[in-house]
């Protein structure tokens, strides 16, 4: 099937060039960081996670997001979403490759990255987390291809596979499940240690996937004679599901503000004021979670009134809604963590441009891959169609 | 490697035990491993340490000269690199003022001089260690003796441990560190870039029955002994005397405890 994506329009080869770019540029970064060491990133003794492993974070929620359209479709039968599911299990494929990279590029020594493998840890969250995510990547790839295929040929896909469908569903929740517990079990970083990260991560996961799979679904329709949502009854059941997730999304986040202020414990409040309004002078994050707040409930507004009916404020609506959960998970909530720190001292990280250029092409990798997997989907559909 | 010794022989015994000798004698195939055993001198202290501790006593910290000569000894021979920059700097041992040391515990009365203080810091070699928790690898470890310590060829890098630790104690190697070492000492392995590193409780000078170089270089600031053994100076200083250590909220059970005011309770 992989030769479909062989052949296309100009404006395809022109994105696939524009993506190939990226990569170059950045993978020529990566290697001035290979032999220098990440000395050449923002991070420092202090802030000792950066903007790698926020995007890790924020991308495990987008691949884990497959579900809120494999569980309707496969366990309830909710025959709309039958055109939209397989756009779901290529984006998570795409988004789990750009974690293992985001994990790749942020790691010391990575020759060595095999060493959780082979000397596995069992107390250690991170040995876990490998697990769900490759694991995660196994079912996606053989679930999509294979149903895929089956469509191609005009039957139903093989029984086998629907153990490994129903079994997609509880893994999507472990991967982000899993991937919170990586922060929230950590003493002495009181902004991730608690009890609600699991269920916040899900629930912002859950606004922002679905987000971005309506926007792609959205260009589909646009540069195909595929309509993933023909009857147009999916989009609007899946801007139910995000509605829904991001007001729980800022439901738990005033949980956790109200903890912290009304119990007026220092540890609790300081990496709010940090991201807020500051901490002696330092505020680097405190415009980047203004906005974050701001998209957050235009988003919510847009989605709640009819304006979600609005072809032209759809989009705009969704792109808030991604957008201000990028900032919540993809910037601050990682930085913030180690603000301030175990001295109760401020220290600021700024990313630098050679490790900007290499988040780029990751999300390039990604969505290259993306790109890829969905031409292929998008011609097995217009022969069908045809 | 008293360790693996150690290890060796209690399996070799477990295989005696089980009658797994075959056609030797029980007692033949003991007498022969501890012969060959003992061919290997057993270093002096290695095996008597079960609970490393050490006891700050602030007293003794009165001028700049006093905390510079404690942290010089550890540079020098752990082959420290000095880097210029504080984001990439490499921190075994330390000081800070007692707002930020034990920054839970602040206290706007403080006067001047107790605020001025300075703290001895370093890795506290927890009972519960968060970071040996955290580490994917197993680069991270405590030993018998209560050391805290690193497989530097093992680490992958990943700073989880950096993010578990609750005290800072920990660095990693964001560049080559060699070219910012000031005194090499060959005796002492250096580090490699992407690898995190700390304080590892001087185990090669314990093993030669020496004291902590820290320790040494304090007179006697700095307490170091075995908590297990009644009979020992901090054993008697934390049992009988006031000290605190910082953060005992998260359960790790620090092994530093500093006796401030180096008075007896109150
Ligand atoms: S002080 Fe930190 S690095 Fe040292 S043992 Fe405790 S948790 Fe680990
Ligand atoms: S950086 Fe090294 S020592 Fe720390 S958790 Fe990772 S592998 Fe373990």
């Amino acid at each position: 099937m992989l030769e479909k994506a062989l052949s296309g329009s100009k404006k395809y080869w022109a994105w696939i060039i524009f993506l190939l770019a990226v990569i170059a540029v950045g993978f020529f970064s990566y290697m001035r960081q290979f032999n220098y060491g990440l000395g050449l990133t923002g991070m420092s003794r202090d802030v000792s996670w950066g903007l790698y492993i926020a995007q890790f974070t924020f991308l495990v929620g987008v691949a884990a997001a497959a579900v809120m359209l494999v569980t309707p479709y496969y366990l309830h039968d909710f025959k709309r979403f039958g055109k939209m599911v397989i756009l779901a299990e290529f984006l998570a494929i795409g988004a789990v490759i750009m974690c293992i990279l985001f994990i790749f590029v942020d790691v010391g020594q990575p020759m060595r990255i095999l060493n959780v493998l082979l000397y596995p840890q069992l107390h250690s969250v991170m040995f876990y987390d490998m697990c769900v995510l490759c694991g995660y990547l196994a079912i996606n790839l053989i679930v999509g291809w294979t149903t895929l295929g089956a469509e191609r040929k005009g039957v139903h896909y093989p029984n086998w596979v629907k153990p490994i469908i129903y079994l997609s569903i509880p893994w999507a929740f472990s991967i982000h499940t899993v991937t919170a517990f990586l922060y929230a079990g950590l003493p002495g970083r009181s902004f991730w240690m608690s009890a609600i990260m699991a269920a916040r991560f899900l629930a912002s996961a859950f606004a922002a996937g679905p987000s971005l799979l309506i926007i792609l679904a959205l260009i589909v329709r646009k540069v195909s004679k595929f309509d993933p949502d023909p009857d147009r009854n999916a989009i609007p059941s899946l801007v139910k599901i995000i509605r829904y997730a991001m007001i729980a999304n800022v439901f738990f986040y005033l949980c956790e503000v109200f903890t912290a202020f009304y119990s007026n414990v220092p540890e609790e409040m300081a990496s709010f004021k940090y991201i807020f309004v500051g901490i002696d002078g330092h505020a680097t994050l405190v415009p980047w979670m203004w906005t974050a707040a701001f998209l957050a409930f235009l988003g919510i507004a847009l989605l709640v009134f009819p304006t979600r009916k609005n072809p032209v404020l759809l989009p705009i609506a969704l792109l808030s809604i991604y957008f201000a959960n990028w900032i919540d998970k993809g910037v601050v909530l990682i930085l913030a963590g180690f603000v301030p720190n175990s001295f109760d001292r401020v220290v600021d990280y700024i990313p630098t441009a050679n490790e900007i250029s290499i988040v780029l092409a990751v999300y390039a990798v990604g969505a290259l891959i993306v790109t890829v997997l969905y031409k292929v989907a998008i011609s097995v559909r217009e022969q069908q169609q045809a | 490697m008293s360790i693996n010794r150690r290890q060796f022989l209690k399996r070799a015994g477990a295989v005696t035990a089980l009658g797994l000798g075959g056609s030797f004698a029980t007692i033949g195939i003991g007498d022969r491993l501890a012969s060959a055993a003992s061919e290997y001198e057993e270093a002096p202290n290695a095996d008597k340490i079960k609970h490393w501790a050490m006891v700050v006593d602030m007293s003794k910290f009165k001028t700049e000269e006093d905390i510079n000569r404690v942290i010089q000894s550890c540079d020098k021979i752990h082959n420290i690199p000095q880097m210029d920059n504080s984001k990439d700097e490499i921190k075994w041992i330390w000081y800070d003022d007692y707002e930020h040391t034990f920054a839970d515990s602040e206290n706007e009365y403080l006067d001047e001089t107790m605020k001025k203080m300075p703290f001895i810091v370093m890795c506290n070699h927890c009972e519960n260690p968060a970071c040996v928790r955290a580490c994917p690898t197993g680069a991270t470890f405590k030993r018998e003796d209560g050391i805290v310590t690193m497989d530097f060829h093992r680490c992958i890098g990943c700073r989880f441990c950096m993010g578990a630790c609750p005290f800072g104690a920990r660095s990693f190697n964001f560049r080559d560190p060699r070219p910012f070492i000031k005194d090499f000492n060959p005796n002492f392995p250096t580090r490699t870039q992407g690898v995190v590193e700390k304080c590892l409780g001087c185990y090669e000078r314990l093993e030669n029955g020496e004291q902590p170089a820290c320790a040494e270089a304090s007179n006697g600031g700095l307490i170091f002994g075995d908590l297990s053994d009644q009979n020992s100076e901090v054993y008697k200083i934390v049992s009988t005397k006031f000290t605190i250590r910082r953060k005992t909220q998260f359960g790790t059970q620090p092994n530093v405890y500093y006796l401030v005011g180096g008075g007896d309770r109150a």
